[in-house]
């Protein structure tokens, strides 16, 4: 990695006092340093090995109440300075087409350390180790007669960033995140069916060390994996109607990102997405008078540790304001949503919800989802229990397919594999399950959620938003839960 | 912006640094400008300057790739050492061939490729914040006009991409490109237009504004009409959003690892006889570098010929493996076409400069929507997705302009539609389509694609608005 403790200060007082100078009124700069690691094997062989690493900066100003960003490569005196230049330019060019001036939400300067808490630094393993694991799980998943295409891999990621503001803050984070899953395709006839663990696309993510790897149980799971794909070959296809179904825990965590999580993107609610990810449902109106579930749901945006080691966990966001948890939904009533210090004063908050952050020190910081989590019963119960408390339906597990329509009303998803369940018991593996429905009319129909032991803090690593469009992490804690009267199979029907 | 001299200079440092049998260096970056407005207010402005630098080594087969922002002595040493470090602990791998030179890469002159064209305008290039800034503000004022907000981005860059290899391949291209999205918003009821051109002045901002706030407005207290197979007429736009879901199926390395829909279907008539698909980098409408992620030319590759699939696209390595396979005399012409990825990868190749034949008819969207006794109009589709890989059955939304067409007229609009249709399925139900034209969506690249109209669409569920 690149040593920048000793250039920070220089690089962040040469951005500052030049918009500062130039007219800015506020101005920050985020210095960040990326490295990363993406391994992935296919059919025996090591399918790609790349290491990354990305060194820059970007300062984001107002001038003439407006904003402007500029982000550069170039670290010498001259080249910060005119970034931070252009940075003001590109403000003032913005300021020709306002309605109203920009309007932060007052936040406390603080000056800080912090470092996602981590066991081993994933960048310690050597390649080889992380090369024999995944090609230990790819000999497991095609030991499995009807295999025709295993995929594996492991990814990690460092960033180091340090942030400075106008108004004193001075903050240096250093985040690590590590990924690892692999998918076993089945060809045969005129159908292809595949299995994937943990999670689908790419597995499971989470801001840890190479500890992560290591809990997932990988390789004792792959003959399981590999077994069911090709199972469902043989399995009768998921019937189409209204059903009683239990998602697991990580389709679920995916229905929470899509149907709450963006939802309550502020940034969404007041338009400033429309041209691209869309708007949402949950007009200012709603807050705090919308039923959006049943009494049993209660979610949180808690982008702190203690909630776990998300995606979405951090000490501070990309303007400096602290994590923090937020009700989303208490009880069943729409109580919060995602905010920043230029959106919080819209709903008539105070202070920011601390949830703005950027892929990268070239893109501009926005609202985007911290961890994003259906809290578990209290209540002690497991999946089995669940099942048994079932006469009727269905469980469906890990995501094939997602889609939404672009103000989060109307979504459909399809699962890997689903069981269906007669009289408590599963009866029958079933192939291409998919359900769908209306956002609030599906979370108003949940009548169990099972309790902290099933509860399980996915990571989303691929979430897409932004002109430019920007990737980024985020959370979802979820235990299986279930779900009365869906629509099921609609992603089949008339075909 | 990187210069092809500035390049050459960094790569003779690079291979002094390096010790590997054979080493291959991409250069790509450039500037990139983004001025993105909603609520008839600029609300993100943004400018970046980056380059990056990526080495790929080679030690007796075994290959690894690494990358860097960082063109001084410590970032190309240290992406060197990154390089070689993780191939040196690779397996070898029996396909790596040697990197090509540069007579392999540009190959025989192919009679059916044209020149590309020159894609680098200084007009686009010279582009700065206020003179997007003035487009935006009039984009602001037809939205007002027409009592309407407005959301969009004008973005403008300048970029270059290269390649540079120890047998003494140097490839390089530069362009420009600016690109105008533009959303109408009423109270109930949207429009949309999205166009790109490597030539700033082929966009016409206004034009666009006004043809995205008449959908708006002719789209006002949208009615529900029940969801079911509809006659549909896809403009461009959403014709390649969704036609793109089947292209990463034409590759080579697909077909190997058989999770392609093309598995066992090449040679076969799979769409209607009017379908004719080519791949064409030299295409004057399309875009991008005429050579592939190993520096080899593009070649044109004709897909689909009146609604037979002739063939599928390969990276050299992917080639070499196809004409040792047992599905070698299963699928149409083998050879290396210029589309693999930078390499190592596990995907292998993929078409990307899509060109529609025009059809022996062509129609324009007037005539398909006059030719409909009752219909939907489709302006743009949202968050597609596929949900069976070898029925090709994809799911999505319509989105900002879905009106009902009923005795050759628009009639209102109505709300927006979920469909889950299978592409073999819809290729096979065109009845009509207007002359291609270079268009751009969200959920696919962009291509040279016409409006369709097609019969039986499937749409299974209509959502709240």
């Amino acid at each position: 990695m690149i040593d920048l403790n000793f250039r920070m200060r220089d690089l962040a007082n040469w951005a500052l006092d030049t918009a500062n100078s130039r007219g800015a009124s506020y101005a920050d700069a985020r210095i960040v340093s990326q490295r990363s690691r993406a391994l992935t094997t296919k059919n025996g062989k090591v399918g790609s090995a790349s290491d990354s690493e990305s060194l820059g900066y970007s300062v984001r100003v107002i001038a003439d109440g407006a904003w402007g960003f500029a982000a550069s490569e170039d670290l010498s005196r001259a080249g910060v300075e005119a970034t931070a230049a252009r940075a003001v330019e590109i403000a003032r060019a913005s300021a020709k087409v306002k309605q109203h001036d920009i309007q932060l939400a007052p936040e406390k300067p603080v000056t800080a350390e912090w470092t996602t808490p981590h066991k081993i630094d994933p960048f310690s393993i050597s390649v080889e180790q992380n090369i024999a694991l995944l090609l230990k799980i790819d000999s497991e998943l095609r030991s499995v007669a009807g295999i025709t295409l295993a995929e594996t891999n492991l990814n990690f990621n460092r960033e180091e960033q340090w942030f400075v503001s106008s108004e004193g803050s001075d903050i240096h984070q250093t985040k690590y995140s590590a990924g690892a899953g692999y998918c076993a395709y089945a060809f045969a006839g005129n159908e292809i069916q595949k299995r994937s663990y943990p999670n689908s696309y790419g597995g499971q993510w989470q801001n840890k060390g190479y500890e992560l790897i290591d809990e997932l149980k990988l390789v004792e799971n792959a003959h399981r994996i590999a077994e069911e794909a090709v199972a469902l070959h043989h399995a009768d296809q998921c019937p189409e109607g209204k059903f009683d179904i239990i998602l697991d825990s990580s389709q679920l965590g995916l229905q929470i990102h899509e149907s709450i999580g963006h939802p309550i993107e502020l940034d969404r609610v007041l338009g400033m997405e429309a041209n691209f990810a869309g708007t949402s449902f949950l007009t200012l109106d709603k807050l705090r008078t919308l039923k959006y579930g049943s009494e049993m749901v209660n979610v949180v945006a808690d982008a702190r540790q203690e909630h776990g080691p998300g995606l979405g966990t951090f000490a501070f966001d990309d303007e400096g304001v602290p994590a923090q948890c937020t009700p989303i939904v208490t009880n069943g009533l729409f109580t919060g949503y995602l905010s920043s210090r230029e959106t919080a004063h819209t709903i008539g908050a105070t202070r920011s919800g601390g949830t703005l952050r950027a892929e990268g020190w070239n893109r501009l910081p926005m609202i985007r989802m911290t961890n994003i989590s259906l809290l578990p019963s209290e209540k002690p119960l497991t999946i089995e229990q669940l099942i048994a408390s079932t006469d009727h339906g269905f469980l469906m597990q890990t995501n094939r397919s997602w889609s939404i329509d672009d103000k989060r009303y109307n979504f459909q998803f399809g699962c890997e594999i689903g069981w269906e369940i007669k009289n408590g018991k599963r009866v029958r593996m079933v192939k291409n399950p998919s359900y769908s429905g209306i956002t609030t009319e599906f979370w108003n129909a949940l009548d169990a959620i099972c309790s902290r032991d099933e509860w399980t803090l996915w990571g989303t690593p691929n979430c897409g938003k932004g002109q430019p469009q920007q990737v980024m992490g985020t959370g979802h804690g979820a235990a299986p839960s279930r779900f009365r009267g869906i629509n099921v199979g609609s992603a089949y029907k008339g075909s | 912006m990187l210069t092809q001299d500035q390049a050459a200079s960094i790569f003779d440092r690079i291979r002094k640094l390096c010790s590997a049998d054979e080493v291959e260096v991409h250069f790509s970056g450039g500037r990139f400008a983004l001025t993105r407005f909603a609520n008839n207010t600029i609300h993100q402005n943004v400018e970046e300057e980056n380059h990056t630098v990526s080495v790929r080594t080679v030690f007796g087969g075994r290959t690894a790739r690494a990358s860097t922002n960082k063109f001084d002595e410590d970032g190309l040493r240290r992406v060197v050492e990154s390089s070689e470090s993780l191939a040196k602990v690779q397996h070898p791998d029996p396909d790596l061939l040697p990197v090509p030179d540069l007579r392999e890469a540009e190959g025989e002159s192919d009679k059916n490729s044209s020149t590309q064209p020159s894609r680098h305008f200084e007009q686009t290039a010279a582009l700065t914040p206020r003179l997007r800034a003035e487009a935006v503000k009039k984009i602001v004022d037809v939205a007002q006009k027409h009592e309407l907000t407005t959301a969009g981005i004008f973005s403008s860059s300048e970029s270059v991409e290269g390649i540079l290899n120890s047998r003494g391949l140097s490839r390089w291209h530069s362009q420009t490109l600016a690109e105008v999205s533009i959303s109408m918003l009423g109270a109930d009821s949207s429009g949309w237009q999205k166009a790109n051109s490597p030539d700033v002045e082929i966009l016409d901002p206004l034009r666009m504004a006004e043809i995205a706030a008449k959908k708006a407005v002719d789209a006002t207290h949208p009615r529900e009409i029940p969801p079911g197979r509809y006659s549909v007429i896809l403009e461009p736009s959403a014709a390649l959003d969704i036609v793109g879901f089947m292209f990463w199926d034409y590759s080579g390395m697909a077909i190997l690892d058989q999770r392609s829909f093309l598995t066992g279907r090449i040679g076969t008539k799979l769409f209607g006889d009017n379908i004719t698909i080519s791949d064409d980098a030299a295409h004057p409408l399309q875009n991008g570098a005429p050579f592939d992620g190993e520096g080899m030319s593009r070649k044109r590759v004709p897909l689909v010929e009146n609604g037979v699939v002739k063939r599928v696209v390969y990276a050299r390595a992917t080639a070499a493996r196809m004409k040792q396979s047992e599905q070698r005399d299963k699928v149409g012409p083998i050879e290396a076409t210029g589309h693999g990825f930078p390499l190592p990868n596990e995907m292998g190749e993929m078409p990307l400069n899509i060109v529609f034949a025009t059809p022996q008819n062509p129609q324009t969207l007037d005539q398909l929507i006059a030719s409909t006794e009752r219909g939907v109009l489709v302006t743009r589709l949202w968050y597609i997705r596929e949900v069976d890989p070898y029925e090709k059955i994809v799911t999505g939304m319509t989105r900002d302009g879905t009106f009902l067409v009923e005795d050759g007229q628009l009639r209102h609009g109505v709300r927006n539609f979920r469909f889950n249709e299978s592409l073999i399925q819809m290729l096979s139900n065109i009845e009509a389509m207007s002359i291609p034209v270079r268009a751009c969506g969200e959920e696919s690249f962009d291509m040279v694609v016409p409006a369709m109209k097609i019969r039986d669409f499937n749409f299974t569920e209509v959502t709240k608005f």
